[in-house]
C-alpha cells in the first residue's frame, strides 16, 4: 500500500539553531533539513539567521554563505549557479526549484524551509538519490536513432517549423524538479517514468530526422510507464526552467491514440 | 547494489505492456457519453420528484426513457470500473490485495449494471 505517514527513523526532529552575528541588518531564517548517513539520528531541521546585507539575492548564495560562515557540515549540490546544470534542485519554501535562480526576496515564507527534492531517498542533508532517475532517462534511448545512412558530406538537414518543435523541449536540465513534485510519480515511480523523463522521450518522438519514433511509442505504452499520468499539472507548475511536460504527455497519449487509427 | 543487478535493469522491468491506450480511449468514451446522459439523468430525477409510484413506472416505461437510463447505467459503471481500476494500480501495492480488490470492483460493477438494467428492463416490459 501507499504509505502516509513516515517511518519512525525518518521522523524530523528539531535541529540546532544558529543565530546571526552581532550587527546584522537584514537577517532572513532558512530552515535546512538535515540528515547525515553515519551518525544514526533521525533527520532534523536546523534554523541559520543569514545576514542578507552581506550574501547574494539567491537562496544558491544563501546556502554557499551558510557553510563558508556558519556551518560547514551542511551538504548541497550546486554547480553553474545560473540554472543551466540542475544540480542545486530542492524543496525551497514548499516548491521544486533551482537553488540559484529562486531568489530568497521571492519566498513567502520569513522562516525559508529548505528540503531536498520529495519522494527521493536522501544521500545527506540537500543531496537526493538520483540513480533511479538517470536509469530511467538511460531507459528512453536519449538519443537519435536512425536506419538512413547519414548524407556523407552534410549533416541531417531540418526544416524550420520541425525544429521550432522542439523549443519548449531542448531546454530540459534533467533536474527532476517536476518529477519529485509529481504525486503519480511518488506512489509509482518505481515503474512510471514521471514528467521528466515523458518530456524528454516526446523531444526525440517529435524530432523530424529520428526514425525510431514507433518503437519509442511501443516502449512507452504501458499502463504505468506513460498512464500513471493523471494531468496533476504539479510538473508544469514548479518547473524552474518554464516548461510544460504535462503537455508533452498529452501530446504522447494523443499519437498513441492515433495510431490506434482512432 | 546489494542486489547486484544495474538500476537500469530495474527500470526496464518487464518492459512494456504495449497497452493501455485503449482503456485510455474508453475511458474517454463513455465520459463523453456520461455529459449528456448526465443531463438527462437530472431532468429525469426532478420530474420523478412529482409523480406517484405508478407515475414514475410510466415515465420510465416510455421507451425513449428506458433505452437512456439502460446507456445511462451502463456508461456509468463501465466508466466507474475503469476508475477505481486506475485508483486501485495507483494506491493498492500489496500482492494479494490488489488482484482481491481489482476483482472485487468488476464483479461489483458488473453486477450493479445487470441488476439496474434488469429493473429497468422490468419497468419497461411492465412485469
Amino acid at each position: 500500500m501507499a504509505e502516509f505517514t513516515l517511518p519512525k527513523n525518518s521522523k524530523v526532529q528539531k535541529g540546532k539553531h544558529f543565530p546571526a552575528p552581532a550587527g546584522a541588518s537584514k537577517v532572513r531564517t532558512f530552515k535546512v533539513y538535515r540528515w547525515n548517513p553515519d551518525d544514526g539520528q533521525n533527520p532534523r531541521v536546523d534554523t541559520y539567521d543569514v545576514d542578507m546585507a552581506s550574501c547574494g539575492p539567491m537562496v544558491l548564495d544563501a546556502l554557499i554563505k551558510i557553510k563558508n560562515e556558519i556551518d560547514p557540515t551542511l551538504t548541497f549540490r550546486r554547480s553553474c549557479r545560473e540554472g543551466i546544470c540542475g544540480s542545486c534542485a530542492m524543496n525551497i519554501d514548499g516548491t521544486n526549484t533551482l537553488a540559484c535562480t529562486r531568489a530568497v526576496a521571492d519566498c513567502a515564507a520569513h522562516e525559508v524551509p529548505v528540503y531536498p527534492l520529495p519522494s527521493m531517498s536522501v544521500v545527506k542533508d540537500l543531496v537526493p538519490d538520483l540513480t533511479h532517475f538517470y536509469a530511467q532517462y538511460a531507459s528512453i534511448k536519449p538519443w537519435i536513432r536512425t536506419q538512413s545512412a547519414p548524407p556523407p558530406d552534410a549533416e541531417r538537414l531540418q526544416s524550420k517549423e520541425d525544429r521550432a518543435k522542439l523549443d519548449g523541449l531542448y531546454e530540459c536540465i534533467l533536474c527532476a524538479c517536476c518529477s519529485t513534485s509529481c504525486p503519480s510519480y511518488w506512489w509509482n515511480g518505481d515503474r512510471y517514468l514521471g514528467p521528466a523523463i515523458l518530456l524528454q522521450a516526446y523531444r526525440w518522438i517529435i524530432d523530424s530526422r529520428d526514425e525510431d519514433t514507433g518503437a519509442r511509442l511501443d516502449d512507452l505504452e504501458d499502463p504505468f510507464r506513460l498512464y500513471r499520468c493523471h494531468t496533476i499539472l504539479n510538473c508544469a507548475r514548479t518547473c524552474p526552467k518554464g516548461l510544460n511536460p504535462a503537455k508533452a504527455i498529452a501530446e504522447i497519449k494523443k499519437l498513441m491514440v492515433l495510431r490506434q487509427g482512432a | 547494489m546489494s542486489r547486484l543487478r544495474t538500476p537500469l535493469k530495474t527500470v526496464r522491468g518487464l518492459g512494456s505492456a504495449r497497452s493501455g491506450t485503449r482503456h485510455f480511449i474508453v475511458q474517454r468514451i463513455t465520459a463523453v457519453a456520461l455529459v449528456p446522459l448526465s443531463c438527462w439523468f437530472v431532468w429525469l430525477a426532478l420530474s420523478l420528484v412529482h409523480l406517484d409510484y405508478a407515475g414514475a413506472r410510466a415515465l420510465i416505461a416510455q421507451p425513449l426513457h428506458a433505452v437512456l437510463m439502460v446507456a445511462f447505467v451502463g456508461s456509468v459503471f463501465w466508466h466507474a470500473q475503469l476508475g477505481l481500476q486506475v485508483v486501485i494500480e495507483d494506491y493498492v501495492h500489496t500482492p494479494g490485495l490488489e488482484i482481491a480488490s481489482q476483482l472485487a470492483v468488476k464483479f461489483l460493477c458488473v453486477l450493479g449494471a445487470l441488476a439496474s438494467i434488469l429493473a429497468v428492463v422490468r419497468i419497461a416490459l411492465g412485469s
